[in-house]
């Protein structure tokens, strides 16, 4: 690679980056304003971040976040692997086409339709509307970017670990956790932390879906924003970029780690010529 | 006295016996991936505590047969029998049937130990026992110092060992090994062979193993068969596929041979006489029960059972060949003479190097005679 940029490709990479990063530095920095005004700087202070702990309504709507955060990752991740293992195992069923094609539709649908058809669906069974609705959709949201990873995974998977194992007496069930789930576990976890995050900072399909006591902070945020933006809620949003931002580079650090040494260690297990 | 093939390793030959009942058949197999036929309505009788060895080119269908017999593949038709019970339907982790995979597949999170102890295991051993058969196996295949390595901190053959001892340490009834040792050099191969037959001796387990080294059958093997294209061609024992192979393709296939193509003259008693014009001449040799007069047949002869000498052999010798040496391969123990006819026709003669010192060589380009006896070759018709 060229080692000097040059001027033209140099603008561009800070035009871009700034075009991307500017607003959101621009919001972690205000929130150390001392002013209660937004947009007038009047000094440095981390008041905001303490007085953000005393506004109740937030501090629930972060709390409902968390839960259905942790909640509808942990569900999609199960449906998500299993989605993906089906997809991956069972190459001609009935079916099949059908079934990879609505596992990723979400992952291209816009959120707008998923929302409307999932509140138009809890509206026609009678399901009352709170956490268990937004978790659900949540849930209906992210399994497609967990199938996804989890099945690019499967791909690499040599079957002949999971042949050995049944060999040896192993019935399939066995197998899958003795075998199969610890050598894909940097798969599911990556997936397990997208499906997280996607959910942390979902705020049309959480609007739809949501209902009496189910504030999402991003619905909060959102119904605060109107009415004037306040220090708090920079803060607040501080800390979520926090959140997400170590969420994503641990996710891809350790995604990028495991890969290289499961690489090393599948290259070893296995005899090249075989 | 009566002759016999070979040296006799152990008086142990089942499939001579009419009564004995096999312990693995294979009853009209036949396999197909889509429109390719991998095994081809097969069928074999394998005995228990036989050292049975599957040889042949690859992609003939020796890992499929085996994949078969452990439950992985079910076959498109045909049966499988195991101790005179139907596998089919019978899920591989309820056959007592191991495999040590051609790819090893080792468990990569799992220590040499852990590898090794995950059959045990799953059978719910206690563990004082489960320790003590791991000590053992890892102590039968030398590793005893990488007991807890990972399986990507270890060598090719370190590899390979492990999963012997993993297929091994359950101590299956029956043991599929596909090409166990091919990774091990040569003098680790031999003590590993050794102790391969020991065990199953001891044990009195059923080997059956694919190997693509046709010295490695010979030795351990009670029985070898050949396989080609999903059929096999010939099964008997080491000596018999050596001396008595029933066809060129195994001839060819198993050890060095002279082949020479001509036609039967005459077949009278247990005398044959071969007219082979590609050489200029005839060939005396022993009947072999088929082949009538006029027919096209082959003459197969070992090398190391033609004589080679400068001087010509006494008046009336059958079967005396005359040409020019072409080539010598020295091997240490045996040369190999090439030695070219008038008509530009091969024929390979092996001579052991019993001394080390020889007062006449035969040298290249010297002409030299080739014979042998009657009973030294056979008569092949297919
Ligand atoms: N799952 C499969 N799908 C399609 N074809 C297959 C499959 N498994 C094996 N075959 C084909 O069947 C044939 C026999 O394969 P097999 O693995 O039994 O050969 P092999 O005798 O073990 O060869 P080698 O000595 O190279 O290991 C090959 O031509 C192979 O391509
Ligand atoms: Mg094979």
């Amino acid at each position: 690679m060229n080692k000097n940029l040059g001027w033209f490709n140099l603008t561009s990479l800070v035009l871009g980056f700034a075009f991307l990063y500017l607003p959101i530095l621009l919001l972690v920095v205000f929130s150390f304003n001392e002013s209660k005004l937004v947009t007038v700087w009047a000094g440095f202070s981390t008041k905001w971040y303490v007085s953000m702990w005393a506004n109740e309504g937030l501090m629930d709507a972060a709390w409902v976040t968390v839960r259905v955060g942790l909640l509808s990752a942990t569900i999609a991740t199960a449906l998500g692997t299993l989605a993906a293992l089906t997809l991956d195992r069972f190459h001609r069923f009935p079916g099949r086409t059908l079934f990879s094609g609505m596992v990723y539709a979400p992952l291209v649908m816009p959120e707008v339709i998923t929302g409307l058809s999932l509140l138009l669906l809890f509206v026609a069974i009678n399901f009352d509307r709170g956490f268990w609705t937004v978790t659900l959709a949540h849930t209906t949201l992210t399994m497609c970017f967990v199938a996804v990873v989890v099945q690019s995974r499967l791909v690499t998977f040599d079957k002949s670990l999971e042949e050995a194992a049944q060999d040896l007496g192993c019935p399939p069930v066995k197998t899958f956790f003795a075998i199969t789930l610890p050598l894909i576990l940097p798969a599911v976890v990556a997936g397990w932390m997208l499906a997280f995050t996607l959910s942390l900072d979902d705020l049309v399909i959480a609007s739809f879906n949501t209902g009496p006591g189910a504030t999402t902070l991003p619905i909060k945020i959102y119904s605060q924003v109107r009415l004037g933006v306040t220090p708090e809620i920079n803060a607040i949003c501080s800390i979520m970029i926090g959140i997400v931002a170590i969420g994503v580079i641990v996710a891809s650090i350790a995604t990028r780690r495991s890969e290289l040494e499961r690489d090393k260690a599948e290259r070893a297990a296995f005899r090249v010529d075989g | 006295m009566a002759k016999t093939l070979g040296p006799v390793k152990r008086k142990f030959s089942p499939w001579d016996d009419p009564g004995a009942k096999p312990y693995i058949r294979f009853e009209n197999v036949t396999k197909r991936f889509g429109d390719f036929t991998a095994v081809d309505d097969l069928s074999l009788d394998i005995y228990e505590r036989e050292f049975f060895s599957l040889l042949g080119p690859s992609g003939c269908g020796k890992t499929t047969l085996m994949r078969m017999l452990a439950g992985f593949e079910e076959p498109t038709s045909g049966r499988i029998l195991l101790d005179g019970k139907d596998l089919a339907g019978v899920p591989p982790y309820r056959r007592p049937v191991n495999m040590m995979f051609q790819s090893y597949a080792l468990f990569p999170h799992m220590t040499v130990e852990g590898n090794i102890a995950f059959g045990l295991k799953q059978d719910g051993l206690p563990k004082p026992d489960i320790d003590a058969r791991v000590k053992e196996m890892l102590k039968l295949v030398k590793l005893e110092r990488f007991a807890q390595r990972k399986p990507h901190q270890l060598s090719g053959g370190q590899r390979q060992r492990v999963a012997l001892a993993r297929s091994l340490a359950k101590r299956p009834k029956v043991l599929l090994l596909d090409e166990p040792l091919g990774a091990l050099d040569k003098k680790l191969r031999e003590e590993t062979q050794f102790e391969l037959m020991d065990i199953q001796y001891e044990l009195g387990l059923t080997f059956l193993i694919v190997t693509h080294d046709q010295e490695e059958a010979m030795t351990m093997s009670d029985r070898i068969a050949v396989m080609d294209l999903g059929k096999l061609v010939q099964v008997a024992p080491p000596a018999e596929i050596y001396e008595l192979p029933n066809s060129r393709y195994v001839a060819d296939f198993i050890g060095d041979i002279n082949l020479i193509e001509g036609k039967i003259a005459s077949a009278e008693g247990n005398r044959l006489r071969l007219a082979c014009d590609g050489i200029g001449t005839s060939i005396e040799a022993e009947a072999s029960g088929s082949g009538a007069a006029g027919e096209t047949a082959w003459f197969a002869v070992r090398p190391e059972k033609v004589r080679i000498s400068h001087d010509p052999p006494p008046e009336g010798t059958v079967n005396v060949l005359s040409g020019e040496v072409w080539d010598i391969g020295y091997l240490g123990d045996v040369s190999v003479y090439r030695v070219k006819l008038p008509n530009g026709a091969i024929v390979k003669s092996t001579l052991a190097n019993v001394t080390r010192l020889v007062e006449r060589p035969i040298g290249w380009d010297d002409k030299v005679y080739l014979t042998w006896p009657r009973d030294a070759g056979i008569v092949l018709t297919r």
